[in-house]
């Protein structure tokens, strides 16, 4: 009620005064009744696409990015902090400059329900926004319950995931570094697709970097449902076998059905079960809660259809989708850098609609994708997609891309500052 | 008094037709510049916001560079006689047309 008799008093004042109340609300962090495009999720696609709507509208449109973590932590580096070369405050960044340079009402707080019929958003903390555009960036969830124990096992704290950067992320290096020597970490990998394909092969090198330096007879033990490595798997078969010989074994074709916290084992549909120190066990994956209960996921109910040249869901209008929780074109990563690219792509497509401009006929994307195999030595895959409006899907061209030719150091510098100037481009 | 009206009639028709066709223009205009600033920003990812990297950074910044210069450059990597470690597998996905506007994007930032 105070709001809306704010919001009220604001208009009837107008000009540079309501401007000074808008400030006020914000720093209050109150709510507008309704804004033009409202985000939802601050991480790579969110932060990119309410930064990019801002500055492709020449600061015309209003956003409103809705996110409940205080700051944004990175999930690409993230492994070097259970590899130990990193920590976590040098993967934060804060979200305030979205607002204070950008002009972004940052509101901290989660959305409960998305009516696309009315285009509102209600919050967990109450209270709801209108929207003429609304962006979902809501990641991935993990289906804990694809495994039985899993669920518990996660929430006792026994068994983490470490998929999104944060508080597991360190609780797995405290468990990677409580572990005795002579220990097992076992590392499972569901099937394909699933956020950052190279990831757990990076996760695994850094595990076995540590062990390499401090605990020399423990054992890195790669358990994968897939048929082979999904990512790089050339590069990464190289670098172990010259580098992690005999500590990193490499399992392919193990789907886990169970986990059991009393044995600390893992449970497989064909073969025996793994026993092992530490079990970081990654179940499917599929687009954040958000979009499945709002009818959104509308591939096998994991991942979100949408059209390709402006990234609006193929289920709601006005409803555009980005990163990891999109069903992906084919050869396209769900990857960091991907959900930086599609946000700047359906950024411009919202700013087209709304001002009234065409589309863009042939919008293209790059990815490029960096793993550290220890702590200064990575490898890379990098890709080109472009739109291809008669197959209206995006794709690689022939002859493009590729991988680093081996592990090198250079690349390791490269990485850091791809980092850097990719948290720069999507939060400052 | 009759062709007088009708003359000032087509004037003010004349004129509607003019700012519609002017108004058109500018929306063509603007939507193009709108892509151009889209394909632009992919570079945005490795060599920063706007083409400025990040203090420090090994990957360079590319606002303000002349544009011939990148255009050369980013061809030299396409058919290898610049070595890389990423870019020659970028470019070689780039037509000539989104490689000379992404030139002539960052060539009128400023550095």
């Amino acid at each position: 009620m105070k709001r809306r008799y704010l919001l009220q008093a604001g208009l009837a004042i107008g000009g540079a005064q309501a401007l000074a109340l808008q400030s006020l609300w914000a720093a209050a962090a109150s709510l507008p009744a309704k804004t033009q495009v409202i985000v939802i999720g601050g991480g790579y696609g969110g932060a990119t696409a309410a930064k990019y709507v801002r500055m492709f509208s020449n600061y015309k449109i209003n956003v409103v990015l809705i996110e409940p973590n205080t700051s944004f932590i990175s999930c690409p580096m993230s492994n070097l902090v259970i590899g130990g070369s990193k920590n976590l405050t040098e993967l934060t960044t804060s979200y305030d400059a979205l607002s204070s340079k950008h002009g972004v009402t940052v509101v901290k707080d989660k959305v409960s329900a998305i009516d696309p019929q009315k285009k509102t958003v209600a919050l967990q903390n109450g209270g709801s926004i209108g929207y003429d555009k609304l962006v979902l960036s809501p990641g991935v969830d993990m289906m804990f319950n694809s495994i039985e124990g899993l669920q518990a096992a996660n929430t006792s704290g026994h068994i983490l995931q470490a998929w999104k950067a944060g508080a597991e992320t360190q609780a797995l290096r405290k468990q990677l570094e409580a572990m005795p020597d002579g220990g097992v970490y076992a590392l499972t990998v569901p099937e394909a697709p699933y956020r950052c394909p190279p990831g757990p092969y990076e996760r695994a090198s850094q595990v076995a970097h540590y062990f390499k330096q401090a605990k020399p007879k423990s054992k890195v033990l790669i358990l994968d449902a897939n048929p082979d490595i999904t990512s790089k798997a050339s590069l990464f078969k190289k670098f172990w076998s010259d580098n992690y010989k005999d500590i990193i074994e490499y399992r392919p074709n193990h789907k886990v059905t169970s986990v059991d916290t009393g044995m600390m084992s893992i449970n497989f549909d064909v073969q025996e079960p793994v026993k092992a120190q530490v079990l970081n066990v990654l179940p499917s994956m599929r687009a954040g809660a958000i979009a499945v209960q709002t009818g959104l996921a509308t591939a096998n109910n994991r991942w979100c259809g949408i059209n390709y040249q402006s990234f609006e869901s193929v289920a709601a209008k006005d409803i555009h989708i980005l990163g990891d929780a999109i069903l992906a074109a084919p050869a396209m990563p769900k990857s960091a850098h991907m959900a930086n690219s599609h946000a700047k792509v359906a950024a411009a497509a919202i700013v087209a609609q709304l001002s009234g401009l065409e589309s863009n006929p042939a919008p293209y994307l790059t990815n490029t994708c960096y793993s550290y195999v220890s702590d200064k030595m990575v490898v890379h895959v990098a890709s080109v997609h472009q739109y291809n409006a008669e197959e209206k899907t995006y794709k690689t061209v022939p002859g493009s891309g590729g991988l680093s030719s081996e592990a090198n150091a250079l690349e390791g510098t490269y990485a850091w500052n791809w980092a850097q100037n990719i948290w720069a481009d999507s939060l400052l | 008094m009759h062709s007088r009206f009708h003359t000032v009639t087509l004037a003010g028709l004349l004129y509607g037709l003019l700012s519609f066709a002017a108004f058109a223009q500018d929306k063509t205009s603007e939507s193009k510049a709108l892509h151009a600033r889209t394909d632009a920003a992919m570079c945005a990812n490795c060599h920063g916001s706007e083409g400025r990297a990040v203090k420090g950074s090994a990957v360079p910044s590319i606002a303000g560079l002349p544009r011939d210069y990148m255009v050369q450059q980013m061809q030299a990597f396409k058919d290898g006689s610049r070595p890389a470690t990423i870019m020659h597998q970028i470019t070689k996905g780039l037509t000539e047309a989104q490689i000379t506007s992404m030139a002539d994007y960052f060539a009128a930032l400023p550095r």
